[in-house]
């Protein structure tokens, strides 16, 4: 597909490489980098702080297979749906959760809960897809995941590090990035590892890799002088994130953190990613999504999530103490969400299967009024009772939160795409 | 005479208004206790057909026992808290009320002398209580995960516990305070078939739903869940495991000879040589092994999933606890 570019030249293009080019110059070899762009302009505190100001983050942590809301968010003890559980005080007054979250409990004056949730969809893929996109899913339609539409409106120019990076111990693995193009789909971190291919060839030398990409480079201008295309324009970009990456191998890998911190974080694997995610939000990555599974308990719910929410509650709430505490929650945006919830009405074998229709997600940080509820379920948690809303209200409040008009549109070559599905709106009392 | 348990057939039925989640008989079997979804016990009298209902706990409450005379009624929750009932009062209230557990109480058992009690649960310790005012004798560290199951040896002389690892293991019984040394606890034996880490969904299956021992008290036997492919979807197969107590090794592992899909939650030694199980799951079932033979002799079809049973002390007849809010008691044929 051939673009129409602004201005009829490769220099709009070249802009980055040469900023890249710039810093590998600078700091004498790739593999000296250790941090990169991010590193370097931090290296300079005036600068970083006028840069980084205002440079908004997203992270949204996807509990996978259905997180039960009355295990979480709005329990609702002492009733026939409530189960086993009790509510707990927050730091909130007046706003319970579930004694599974003791942690997370102490943190709820940085966040906030929307738990009136109408989904109408009990099918998994459905769920991944509708709430990560924020629009129905129709056959023929294809949308970006909201981190690709973040990591296309937050990314800074010539940033070094891909602005849209999945942690991924299980569930989806592939994050579309649809028409915006494969260049904001995820690089996914599969179990934390850096991304795939980061690391160069013991065979190869820094010079000889060098050189091998100044070839690359005089044979592909020469080429995008008179074929240039959106898909010549991502192969080479890909190579230029590759070679990015290979410098910005150190910001993947939590061992760097101090050794206190990896200790509160803990060896389990939600709480590694968590770790994880601090360390790349630091880097000001726009959008990180961290999965955690799994919480699809048809069987023995109670005994599961007391597993899962186990696992979960520590290290989640260490998180947004640390981002807090680091000044980063306030450009940061945190959502907890899951594809649906589970069923008020317990089934014969302890379980809860899925439930679309009244169900909860959390919200914090960047754009958020801190302590909120929103919306109201009934006294069992069968039904929504005040300000239903759904996936495409949600998908404008993170948007809007983060401060990306969700009423615009992308151009992407010709055509226009609005940004959020235009017959929904933000949740605006849940804005600050 | 014998049971036969082709010709067990329900006698009757109570109709709760919740699912129920336990059930016990009381030792001189003129009441059937049961919890139920709705953080309380309650007592079925069987003369007069009525219900009493006892407060008292903050949560779902699984665990019961009773003293050997039948006055007393102990009581665990998933609140943590151990209540001491009189168990025939017009109007029961606790007699003792206290926080034993961080987290679920999972089981508790009285010894035969009536004089301790034995209880386990999330925090993954063992407890022995005085009975008479719930005072603490001794706190049981060992397992490193959820105790899920907790017993009296016959002679009253050990603890049996076995948690979601299947870890099985051993406690001398001691009266002494807690400042004395412990020794003498090991672990049994751990029992593979009760023991699943489910690498799709990332979480631990297992452990012992309940656990009874065989009159002359050589055999251990533990219910659960085994072999299983989806812990989610809890798609495994019903077992009891029979385990050889002094020398601590599996010798049976109980099965239905259609792999019947569920989790037995609860188990009974009958004075007759019988190991009867009933399982939820996937419909319920009342199923009867016979000695050292591996298969069932008899499987009843229940009207839905049962979720705790209880056997009569005179050995005629089991209460069964159900998911569709019945306590059902059927008559073992004979």
């Amino acid at each position: 597909m051939r673009c129409p570019y602004a201005c009829g030249s490769i220099e709009h293009a070249a802009n980055r490489r040469a900023f890249l080019q710039t810093l590998l110059g600078g700091c004498g070899t790739t593999v000296a980098l250790t941090s990169g762009m991010g590193g370097m302009l931090l290296s300079n505190p005036v600068m970083a702080q006028q840069l980084k100001a205002g440079r908004k983050r997203i992270l949204n942590i996807f509990l996978h297979g259905g997180v039960s809301q009355l295990e979480s968010w709005d329990p609702k003890p002492n009733t026939d749906t409530g189960g086993p559980f009790r509510a707990i005080p927050t730091s909130v007054p007046g706003m319970h959760i579930s004694e599974l979250l003791p942690h997370t409990a102490k943190q709820m004056h940085r966040l906030s809960l929307v738990r009136s949730l109408d989904t109408k969809n009990n099918d998994h893929g459905r769920g991944q897809v509708e709430m990560t996109t924020g629009r129905k899913q129709m056959p023929g339609t294809d949308y970006p995941h909201l981190g690709a539409v973040a990591a296309k409106a937050l990314t800074p120019d010539n940033f070094a590090l891909p602005g849209h990076i999945l942690i991924r111990g299980a569930g989806s693995s592939n994050h579309k990035a649809a028409y915006l193009g494969p260049k904001y789909s995820s690089v996914v971190m599969e179990d934390g590892q850096p991304p795939q291919f980061t690391k160069r060839p013991d065979s190869l030398t820094v010079q000889a890799d060098l050189e091998r990409q100044a070839m690359r480079q005089k044979l592909n201008d020469r080429f995008a002088g008179r074929r240039r295309t959106a898909d010549t324009d991502a192969y080479a970009y890909s190579y230029e994130q590759a070679m990015d990456l290979l410098a910005q191998r150190d910001v993947f890998d939590i061992t760097k953190e101090p050794a206190q911190d990896q200790e509160r974080y803990g060896t389990s694997e939600f709480g590694r990613h968590c770790l994880l995610a601090r360390r790349l939000l630091e880097h000001d990555v726009p959008f990180v999504q961290v999965n955690h599974s799994n919480y699809d308990t048809h069987h023995e719910n109670f005994d599961f999530h007391i597993e899962q929410l186990g696992e979960f509650d520590l290290p989640f709430a260490m998180l947004v103490n640390d981002l807090a505490e680091r000044g980063l929650l306030a450009d940061t945006l945190i959502c907890v969400m899951s594809e649906f919830g589970r069923t008020p009405k317990i089934n014969s074998r302890y379980g809860r299967d899925h439930w679309g229709s009244a169900w909860s997600v959390l919200l914090g940080g960047c754009g958020i009024q801190p302590g909120a509820i929103i919306g109201k379920t009934n006294e069992n948690g069968t039904q929504v009772v005040d300000r239903a809303v759904d996936h495409g209200h949600l998908f404008h409040t993170i948007l809007q939160a983060v401060k990306v008009d969700s009423t615009g549109e992308f151009e992407v070559g010709s055509r226009k795409y609005p940004i959020a599905d235009p017959a929904k709106e933000p949740i605006k009392e849940l804005l600050s | 005479m014998s049971i036969d348990p082709s010709k067990t057939k329900l006698d009757s039925e109570i109709k709760h208004d919740r699912p129920l989640t336990s059930c016990v008989w009381d030792p001189k079997s003129r009441f059937i206790f049961f919890g139920a979804e709705d953080n309380s016990i309650h007592r079925l009298e069987l003369a007069s057909q009525t219900l009493t209902h006892f407060a008292g706990h903050d949560s779902w409450a699984r665990a019961m026992a009773f003293s050997p005379d039948g006055k007393w009624l102990l009581s665990g929750g998933y609140d943590g808290r151990l209540i001491l009932w009189p168990s025939d009062a017009a109007q029961p209230k606790p007699q003792a009320n206290i926080e034993a557990h961080q987290g679920w109480i999972r089981a508790v058992a009285v010894s035969p002398n009536g004089q301790l009690l034995a209880t386990c649960g999330n925090d993954r310790l063992v407890k022995i209580w005085n009975v008479q005012d719930l005072s603490l004798v001794r706190e049981l560290p060992g397992h490193d995960s959820h105790v899920y199951h907790v017993g009296f040896t016959k002679d009253g002389t050990q603890i049996v516990s076995c948690d979601l690892h299947g870890i099985v293991k051993r406690w001398p019984v001691v009266t002494t305070a807690e400042t004395e040394p412990y020794v003498g606890a090991a672990e049994v034996v751990k029992v593979e078939a009760l023991a699943k880490y489910d690498t799709t969904f990332r979480a631990e299956i297992g452990g012992a739903r309940d656990l009874a021992f065989s009159d002359d008290g050589t055999t251990l036997g533990m219910a659960g869940i085994t072999n299983v492919t989806n812990a989610f979807a809890g798609i495994g197969e019903v077992t009891v495991i029979l385990v050889d107590w002094q020398p601590g090794k599996v010798k049976l592992q109980l099965e239905c000879k259609d792999k019947q899909r569920g989790t037995v939650w609860g188990v009974a030694y009958h004075r007759d040589g019988f190991w009867i199980g009933a399982c939820g799951g996937s419909g319920g079932f009342l199923i009867f092994w016979k000695g050292d033979v591996a298969q069932e002799v008899f499987k009843l079809k229940l009207k839905t999933d049962a979720r705790g049973m209880s056997l009569s002390s005179d050995g005629t007849r089991v209460a069964i606890a159900h998911s569709d809010a019945h306590l059902r008691i059927y008559s073992l044929g004979g």
